[in-house]
């Protein structure tokens, strides 16, 4: 009973901090985004046509929190893109693996952006591939890998996936 | 076909006006179809390591023609129109593979590596019923082939059989770019696209628009990483449709950055990258331009930046839309580190590059902004009016740009204005 309480614990430790991260981008707090990762995490964006044919190269690539507070920091100060309302859902959380503490999760995802007309339009569909662990009994992305089916991007990629 | 000429006039012969018509009208999207990317242009296809092998092949677009980019069990490299024969099916559903024959699904007519036909299921009939005639000549019905030529590596394919050899339609300047950095064996690292909902044209001009460079594109101010002692500059080809600006590498002076972008809101000493290890350089090129942008009308652009080699396949979708399709490039030879490195420093590029994002969302507002309002045009004077320069030591000058709208013009046959009517 202990070990299903666990269980079930983790599961839903690990599913708020799915839902965590959608939150966090879509209320603008961008720098937020970056705690949810371990010191050493690392953020792709993959295009599914790059991982079919097991070719190397994402269109953001963050290794380390570092990186990821320069792309923060270059989204707030330096780039110029689509202003718009960016709208995260998750669904079909699963674990599907653990070993050494590292959690092999999978979700679904979609991302709606609302321009500032009020037009909303589907921006990319796909799936989070997600290694997490516990750091001090928080929940923390060691990495996420953000795999696009929608690999002709909607113009511009500004805010993470 | 619709002359799209009696109605368009040009507003300037010197080209320092664009009108907003050549983005919007359905018509001049139609001719252009036929009469620039089925005209005496070259389209580049692919990169021949992305068909290595005997039987590879990929489909891609020359404007909105599909096409399938094949190569042979001998080794030559084919590109046809992925349209069947029989009733304009598409051949080749698969985005790329291998394969010894390309078969329509609707009624398994087979095709081989160049689009030949050479087969056709129930030819005969059954039991001596039906079947075509006894004159029906397969060879009447093969693939619409394209003439196909490379140059270092890169394939570009033409509707125009009579057509000038792609060397001498790249032509010097734009083939010693080409030959310096596809200076040795390479391999495709990925795939990066954008579905930019702007005319097609829009990209080649943003390309050769180097004025925007420092202003739209403010992570280098930001970030303190302007070089303001940097040299750049730009050639046209002779005749002004293609054109190549290069970036040298210099060495960062304070004083002069700040006097450079005195009064611009985003010049900042007090932001530096905390992960630097994406400023480090491969010397992959004996000099030092750490940026190359060369566009070769119609539809692709080559790029060097920093360490990142690429090239930008144009496919309009439509009037209002086209795909930007990027494919990155590793040398051979790249240890584990540099290729890597790369990867890293892709960040800087395609749809979410920190110096190419922008564009995306300047051409969208464009193409928003302009949509009542044909009758009125874009202006390029940008180093002046009169004469176009095929060579500048600067950036500060549209001639790129003009020289795009005066190929456009001759291929699209659109008259200029006459004499007496010509803006100073």
């Amino acid at each position: 009973m202990s070990d299903l309480m666990n269980t079930l614990a983790t599961e839903r430790a690990i599913a708020a901090l799915l839902h965590r991260y959608a939150r966090v981008l879509d209320t603008d707090r961008l720098e937020e985004w970056i705690e949810l990762f371990v010191e050493e995490g690392v953020y792709k964006v993959l295009p599914r046509e790059n991982a079919v044919r097991n070719l190397p190269l994402a269109i953001v690539l963050c290794e380390g929190r570092a990186a990821m507070t320069d792309r923060i920091r270059s989204l707030r100060e330096a780039n110029i893109f689509n202003e718009h309302y960016p709208r995260h859902m998750v669904s079909n959380i699963q674990v599907l693996a653990q070993r050494d503490g590292v959690f092999d999760v999978s979700a679904a995802y979609a991302v709606f952006q609302t321009n500032l007309e009020g037009q909303s339009r589907l921006f990319s569909i796909g799936e989070y591939q997600d290694r997490i662990v516990f750091r001090d009994g928080t929940a923390k992305f060691l990495s996420r890998i953000a795999l696009c089916d929608t690999f002709s991007i909607p113009n511009l990629l500004a805010i993470p996936i | 076909m619709s002359s799209i000429a009696s109605e368009l006039v040009w507003p300037r012969a010197d080209f320092t006006r664009v009108p907003y018509a050549v983005y919007l009208r359905p018509d001049i999207y139609e001719a252009e179809q036929e009469r620039i990317f089925r005209g005496p242009t070259w389209s580049y296809l692919a990169h021949e390591c992305e068909i290595a092998k005997a039987g590879d092949f990929k489909t891609t677009f020359i404007g909105e023609t599909p096409i399938v980019v094949s190569r042979d069990k001998d080794g030559a490299i084919h590109a046809f129109v992925n349209r069947c024969a029989h009733r304009g099916a598409t051949v080749q559903r698969k985005p790329f593979g291998n394969a010894t024959e390309h078969r329509c699904v609707y009624h398994q007519w087979c095709y081989d590596q160049a689009g030949k036909l050479i087969g056709v299921p129930f030819r005969r009939g059954v039991k001596g019923k039906g079947g075509y005639a006894a004159d029906f000549d397969l060879s009447n019905h093969s693939l619409r082939r394209l003439r196909v030529e490379t140059s270092c590596g890169l394939i570009f394919a033409s509707f125009d059989s009579a057509i000038e050899p792609l060397e001498a339609y790249l032509d010097a300047p734009i083939l010693k770019v080409l030959q310096r950095t596809f200076h040795k064996p390479v391999h495709v690292l990925g795939y990066m696209r954008q579905l930019v909902q702007a005319n097609w044209k829009l990209y080649p001009e943003n390309n050769r628009d180097y004025y925007h460079a420092g202003l739209l594109h403010q992570y280098q101010a930001t970030f303190g990483l302007y070089r303001p002692t940097q040299t750049s500059g730009f050639e046209l080809d002779r005749l002004g449709r293609h054109s190549c600006s290069f970036t040298e590498a210099g060495d960062y002076d304070r004083s002069e950055a700040e006097k450079a972008y005195a009064g611009q809101q985003k010049y900042d000493q007090n932001y530096r990258l905390l992960d630097t290890s994406l400023l480090q350089l491969l010397p992959d090129f004996a000099d030092r331009k750490t940026s190359i942008i060369m566009n070769v009308f119609p539809s692709v652009t080559v790029q060097q930046i920093f360490n990142t080699i690429a090239t930008r396949q144009l496919r309009p979708k439509g009037v209002g839309s086209f795909e930007l399709y990027w494919t990155l490039f590793g040398f051979e030879d790249d240890s584990e580190a540099a290729t890597q490195l790369r990867l890293k420093q892709a960040n800087f590029i395609g749809p979410a590059g920190f110096v190419s994002m922008e564009d995306g969302e300047a051409m969208e507002l464009v193409q928003r902004a302009i949509v009542r309002d044909s009758n009125e045009a874009a202006v390029l004077e940008l180093g002046g009016r009169g004469e176009i320069s095929h060579r500048c030591d600067h950036t500060l000058d549209d001639s790129a740009v003009r020289g795009f709208w005066r190929h456009y013009t001759r291929l699209m046959r659109i008259p200029l204005p006459q004499a007496e009517e010509r803006g100073s």
